[in-house]
């Protein structure tokens, strides 16, 4: 009985990479345009020009998340 | 196409049917997380995820082809009557499971079907056992533990990130996330899942001799195909999606995204690699996951293990329901009949069980769980749509659809 570990491991590997990873950046993108609490410490960036910076980035990461569903519709397709 | 026997497209329709509870049934795994966490009204997600299925349907041939050559030597003898059997057997355990709103995998009851015909007509030598543990036990078990710790992973990210933010605030951005990650995965489940019912259809077309072996589905076959697991998932099996949504775990909008995106992501991952998980475990997995990753969540253990007891009957039950049925057919046209006749029985049976306590996209989100959910705001939207709109008595269709053409079959076989 020969089991195909290589493909599962891979699977695998490449599933939580993605998932997190997707998923990370994702939530960059909501922090980066929704509305920050008063006390805010978890952007890098401090005082003026942090919202267009924010903006800036979160569109970014939306539009790397848009890049992975295109691959995903890529990948279906062919 | 002219010299299609009586017989072989009874097999037609019933792969077809099939397919509608194949698409009936796993509705669910693209959308109950983006019903319950309201980021889609449960009408709208299902349309989407039906129209998406349809698409998908037509975008590649890939898996029909492996599924008519795959688990079962169609060289060894196999006739229609034992892939009919089959077909009988995964739809009388689909709907059984339906019934029961346990979410197990469509196409595992299909290959337990399968098998159990083929071993009950022809024996043990026709099936491949190399390949029922490669492409069933294997990816059943892996799936949902892939899955989930993908999805459990990425849910303790994102509450890490967004720790802080109000939730309101952060909700939009993750229903929109959750909506394109549940259209990948309709998409995908388009693709994979019918064309199991084209690679049926085709095996059996083979079977017959009307069509060549390993050729592509016609396209007549593709059509009625992509449309009979449309039409399934529109009517939406919302037993399944509100175990899924709501009986499973309790799913905020950032784990639904998070589980979504994990489910799309290991499914299309594991296709692309050539390790076909199956979309049910993947999906339920990945709700669990998350569900565990919120600091606070809950899985509800009991409902989780009545599901993976349900996923561990499906390939030997729908296979037992498909190897008596596959002796009854051999006995010649009245035994098909007889299993027409009996598959229609139970499927009605099954039907009337479910109208006792009927679960229709207005009351999908409503569930009686012991720690006693909050209500949706999706409830107030829903009965709005209910006032326009009487819903539909939605199960009723897959009884119609066997009933019709089935019927005359029966008399004239018998």
């Amino acid at each position: 009985m020969h089991i195909d570990w290589a493909a599962l491991g891979q699977v695998f590997g490449v599933s939580l990479v993605v998932t997190v990873g997707l998923v990370g950046v994702f939530t960059l993108g909501i922090l980066g345009t929704s509305r920050k609490p008063a006390t805010t410490t978890s952007a890098p960036a401090d005082t003026a020009g942090t919202t267009a910076l924010a903006r800036t980035g979160a569109y970014a990461c939306f539009a790397l998340c848009a890049a992975a569903v295109g691959y995903g519709i890529y990948l279906i397709v062919a | 196409m002219e010299n299609i026997t009586l017989l072989i497209g009874i097999v037609i329709v019933t792969a077809l049917v099939f397919d509608f509870t194949n698409g009936f049934h796993d509705t669910a795994n693209a959308m109950a997380t983006t019903i319950s966490t309201g980021a889609l009204k449960p009408k709208t997600a299902v349309a989407m995820s039906a129209v998406l299925n349809l698409v998908g349907a037509f975008l590649s041939v890939e898996v029909a082809k492996t599924i008519s050559g795959g688990i079962i030597d169609e060289s060894a003898g196999i006739r229609p009557e034992v892939i009919f059997a089959g077909l009988v057997g995964a739809i009388v355990w689909n709907l059984l499971t339906w019934l029961a709103g346990l979410p197990s995998s469509s196409s595992h009851a299909l290959f337990g079907g399968l098998i159990g015909a083929t071993v009950a007509s022809v024996g043990f030598d026709a099936v491949n056992a190399d390949k029922v543990v490669m492409k069933v036990l294997i990816p059943a078990v892996a799936a949902p533990i892939v899955a989930g710790i993908a999805a459990w992973a990425a849910t303790r990210l994102t509450f890490r990130l967004a720790k802080g933010r109000d939730e309101a605030d952060t909700a939009k951005g993750y229903r929109a996330g959750q909506i394109a990650s549940a259209a990948l995965v309709s998409l995908a489940h388009g693709t994979n899942d019918a064309q199991k019912t084209m690679g049926v259809i085709t095996l059996a077309l083979v079977t017959g001799g009307v069509v060549a072996p390993h050729s592509d589905p016609p396209l007549w076959v593709v059509v009625s195909a992509g449309l009979a697991i449309a039409l399934g998932t529109y009517l939406g099996g919302w037993r399944i999606i509100q175990t899924l949504g709501k009986g499973l775990a309790d799913i905020k909008p950032a784990q639904g995204f998070a589980a979504q995106t994990g489910a799309a992501t290991v499914i299309l991952a594991s296709s692309h690699i050539g390790f076909a998980l199956s979309t049910t475990q993947v999906c339920s997995g990945s709700i669990m996951g998350s569900g565990l990753g919120r600091k606070g969540g809950v899985v509800r253990w009991s409902t989780a293990g009545r599901m993976v007891a349900a996923w561990g009957l499906t390939l030997p039950a729908a296979g037992l329901v498909a190897a008596g049925a596959a002796l009854l057919a051999d006995q010649g046209d009245w035994g098909i009949a007889a299993v027409a006749v009996l598959g229609l029985g139970v499927s009605g049976a099954i039907w009337a069980a479910s109208r006792r306590k009927p679960v229709t996209h207005d009351n999908v989100n409503d569930l009686n769980t012991p720690q006693g959910l909050p209500e949706e705001p999706v409830g107030v939207v829903t009965a709005a749509l209910q006032a326009v709109a009487p819903p539909p008595a939605a199960p009723s269709a897959p009884v119609t659809t066997a009933a019709a053409p089935a019927a005359p079959a029966a008399a004239t076989t018998g």
